[in-house]
């Protein structure tokens, strides 16, 4: 006989995302984006440049999201908030909270100089990189947040990425903005609770959130939440926050971390690494976890 | 108020009287000196704008795009390798309708760096969808900047205003500042057609299928179409307020001319003097400065043209490199089928800011009156050969 | 989208019909895809446990909650698995389609 009980809701409830959008089986840029709606609320404009988000939302004359976007070039996600921030202050409003939205691609490469721009100006801007590790929207190409030893059309198996993935928080960190913090869709009370403190906070802030792809991973679209807490475990994603650069405080305190090998084993794009290939791997994981809980204050 | 000051100054206060409410502009000779003033004038308060100290002319267009999309009257200014840096987004800006004003100092391309008077720059954009006014002097500058400000947010349709390097930039002049509140009674607040705001969330700029685009190019260029005639209503409501009228083509003893000279930009003003000087010599010439380039003012052109009979001697301080002068190329175009028996031919001169002088203009006029039609080739100028 | 939900396509039939840009003009209501499974979720309510973690992590907001347990939106869930596999009592099975 089981008692009747209330659901109990560990995020808040309110959807500002629709059914219908064309996201992939499995998508985490999606429950990225649902998340971080639910932190941010309604008087929200997201700047979305070329990324999977610029389709995924669905074509004109459709959106499938309740808040404004504003679809812009593909370098532009920052500079077009700083804009759109500025634009809004001027006739009026100044509660709609204003952010950057894209990939990897158009954070880590195209998009790096205007959201350095923007982070030293200190924009009044939440900055978020939904990180698929790849350009997935144009079908799976290498970007530097491709993580060493994966397979992508533009680092084929003969030529893994052989080079480590780019730190940019540790870019962003030199920035000294006021607040910047890693998030997973695997812990999404998590990253609401980080959305919540940066909707709290003026100036730049930036969140680096983990979404795997299944698509271009070829993992199983049902382990996406899985990889999204195991890159946690393992120490391969640490999650923490930062301010002014300093004040790194670890958000998840990992005690014995799981093996890279378990995370690896989950996705096609590693298939082809040898057990050397993925021993280089644990260390460099090794090597950054240390390195980041030094910086936390140990 | 009259005041002594540099053509960049006349944009700079265009931008201040418009009331420009975001500027983000990024430095490059010769135009450092309209985001300075601009910037002290934020600073004094004289302007209530947000100034984004960008950190390249591809964010700040990208930064102008995004308040003008938030309903933001919005300005800024570049030259040269800044306006081509900006060019992805001056496609953004047409194509998603948003009224940016620009100030462009026209500078030669590189290599090798010139800082010098070339219309490369500008000419290079204007299958953009930017509307495009060429000017000669600071009054004009200033006028223009508010009125492209009107003309633009009624057509929803960016514009930009050109000045030769050096010869306008940073020449002084007097110029006649209107007041504020006069300005203020012939520019109201923006009032955006679509805006992006909270209280009715849309996606702007989403996917656009072969099913859709086709229909939204055709409104943006009917719309543009709109614009000749309404620069010469708004030039006629500037006058009087002001007492000033500027024209979509200024035509200098055109009448009765036998050789027409077709100019831009100060070049404009170089031809006047020649045609003062030939008429002295017992040539019947006259000068057509063409102010509004985009949309092309196709109607205003044929009409001045007029008569056949006419030699046409068009200069370009441009080149369309295995082609010919722009001006050249779109004058003979639109004088198709509207001037027959009229010789069109094209002269290109003043590359990399080398002077047009009076001398020149003689050398034009001695050999339009001669030159057999219908010549094609380009004939150079001041050039070493 | 302007939270009007459209549930049918939008036909422009002329140039008047459209914005000037491109600006939404209601939501992807009308793009039912369910269409996408092979396989679908079916939850067994019995073991239920109420725990939410379902409807937390459905990407294509497909599960909703109604009288106080998970409902799987079968016109719009894709087949995706994470709520099967996220379910801490194993009470959703992914059964095959019916063709």
């Amino acid at each position: 006989m089981k008692k009747e009980k209330t659901m109990k809701l560990t995020l808040p409830v309110e959807e500002y995302m629709n059914p219908g959008h064309l996201a992939c089986q499995g998508c985490g840029a999606t429950l990225a984006m649902r998340f971080v709606l639910k932190g941010l609320g309604p008087k929200t404009a997201l700047c979305i440049p070329a990324c999977c988000w610029a389709v995924i939302d669905g074509p004109f004359p459709y959106s499938s999201l309740e808040v404004s976007i504003f679809h812009c070039a593909f370098e532009t996600a920052a500079s077009s908030a700083s804009g759109l921030k500025a634009g809004l202050e001027m006739v009026g409003d100044k509660d709609t909270t204003v952010v950057g939205w894209a990939g990897d691609g158009g954070t880590f490469d195209i998009g790096l100089q205007a959201l350095s721009g923007a982070a030293e100006r200190n924009e009044d801007i939440i900055y978020v990189c939904y990180d698929n590790e790849a350009y997935m929207n144009t079908g799976i190409q290498r970007s530097s947040a491709t993580p060493y030893g994966a397979w992508t059309t533009t680092t084929p198996v003969k030529h893994f990425k052989n080079r480590p993935k780019k730190d940019i928080n540790a870019i962003m960190a030199a920035h000294r903005i006021p607040y910047q913090a890693t998030a997973s869709i695997g812990y999404p009370e998590d990253l609401v609770k980080k959305v919540k403190k940066a909707k709290e906070t003026k100036g730049t802030r930036f969140l680096h959130v983990y979404a795997p792809c299944p698509a271009g991973w070829k993992s199983r679209p049902e382990d996406t939440v899985k990889l999204g807490r195991l890159a946690v475990q393992t120490g391969l994603f640490p999650l923490f926050e930062m301010e002014y650069g300093e004040k790194c405080k670890l958000s998840i305190k990992v005690k014995e971390r799981k093996p890279v090998a378990d995370y690896v084993k989950l996705q096609g794009r590693f298939r082809h690494l040898k057990p050397e290939e993925i021993q280089i791997m644990q260390e460099e994981v090794d090597k950054r976890w240390e390195r980041i809980v030094a910086q936390c204050g140990g | 108020m009259k005041k002594v000051m540099m053509g960049n100054h006349a944009l700079s206060w265009g931008a201040q009287l418009g009331r420009a409410q975001v500027i983000a502009a990024y430095p490059i000779t010769p135009q450092t000196q309209v985001v300075e003033l601009l910037s002290e004038m934020c600073a004094d308060k004289s302007l209530d704008a947000k100034f984004i100290k960008v950190e390249s002319e591809h964010s700040a267009m990208a930064a102008c795009i995004g308040a003008s999309l938030a309903g933001a009257r919005t300005f800024t200014a570049t030259s040269a390798h800044g306006l081509a840096l900006m060019h992805e987004l001056l496609h953004w800006a047409a194509i998603g309708r948003l009224p940016v004003v620009m100030g462009n100092i026209n500078r030669a391309m590189a290599p090798g760096w010139s800082i010098w008077s070339d219309q490369n720059d500008s000419l290079s954009q204007r299958d953009t969808g930017w509307m495009q006014y060429y000017c000669a002097s600071n009054q004009e500058v200033l006028d223009t900047t508010i009125q492209a400000f009107k003309v633009s947010e009624a057509l929803a349709v960016p514009g930009m205003i050109m000045l030769d390097a050096f010869t306008l930039s940073h020449t002084y002049e007097v110029v006649d500042i209107p007041e504020q509140d006069k300005v203020d009674s012939f520019l109201p607040p923006f009032q955006a057609k679509l805006r992006l705001s909270s209280d009715d969330p849309r996606a702007f700029g989403g996917l656009t299928s072969p099913e859709h685009y086709f229909e939204l190019r055709y409104k943006q260029q009917k719309d543009m179409e709109k614009a000749p005639a309404l620069v010469a209503e708004t030039g006629k409501e500037y006058e009087k307020l002001f007492g000033r009228r500027l024209e979509l083509i200024e035509a200098y003893r055109n009448e009765d001319a036998e050789l027409l000279f077709v100019t831009s930009g100060t070049t404009g003003y170089t031809a006047r003097v020649a045609v003062d000087a030939l008429r002295k010599e017992g040539v019947k010439a006259g000068n057509l400065r063409i102010r509004l380039f985009r949309p092309f003012p196709f109607a205003e052109l044929r009409k001045l043209v007029g008569r056949s009979g006419r030699r046409v001697a068009v200069v370009d301080r441009n080149l369309s490199f295995g082609h010919h002068g722009i001006f050249f190329q779109e004058v003979k175009s639109a004088l198709y089928g509207h001037a027959d028996g009229t010789a069109v031919f094209g002269y290109v001169s003043g590359l990399g800011g080398r002077d047009i002088s009076l001398e020149h203009f003689k050398e034009i006029a001695a050999d339009a009156l001669k030159r057999r039609p219908p010549a094609e080739e380009i004939v150079w100028i001041g050039v070493r050969k | 989208m302007s939270k009007k939900k459209t549930t049918e396509k939008i036909v422009l039939a002329t140039e008047r019909d459209f914005p000037i840009m491109p600006m939404s003009l209601g939501t992807m209501h009308h793009n039912r895809t369910g269409a996408w499974r092979n396989i679908r979720p079916v939850i067994d309510k019995e073991n239920c446990i109420q725990c939410g973690i379902c409807w937390k992590f459905c990407p294509d907001v497909s599960i909703y909650v109604e009288n106080e347990y998970p409902v799987i939106d079968y016109v719009y869930c894709k087949g995706c698995g994470i709520c099967a596999e996220e379910c801490p009592s194993k009470c959703i099975a992914m059964v095959e389609e019916k063709k």
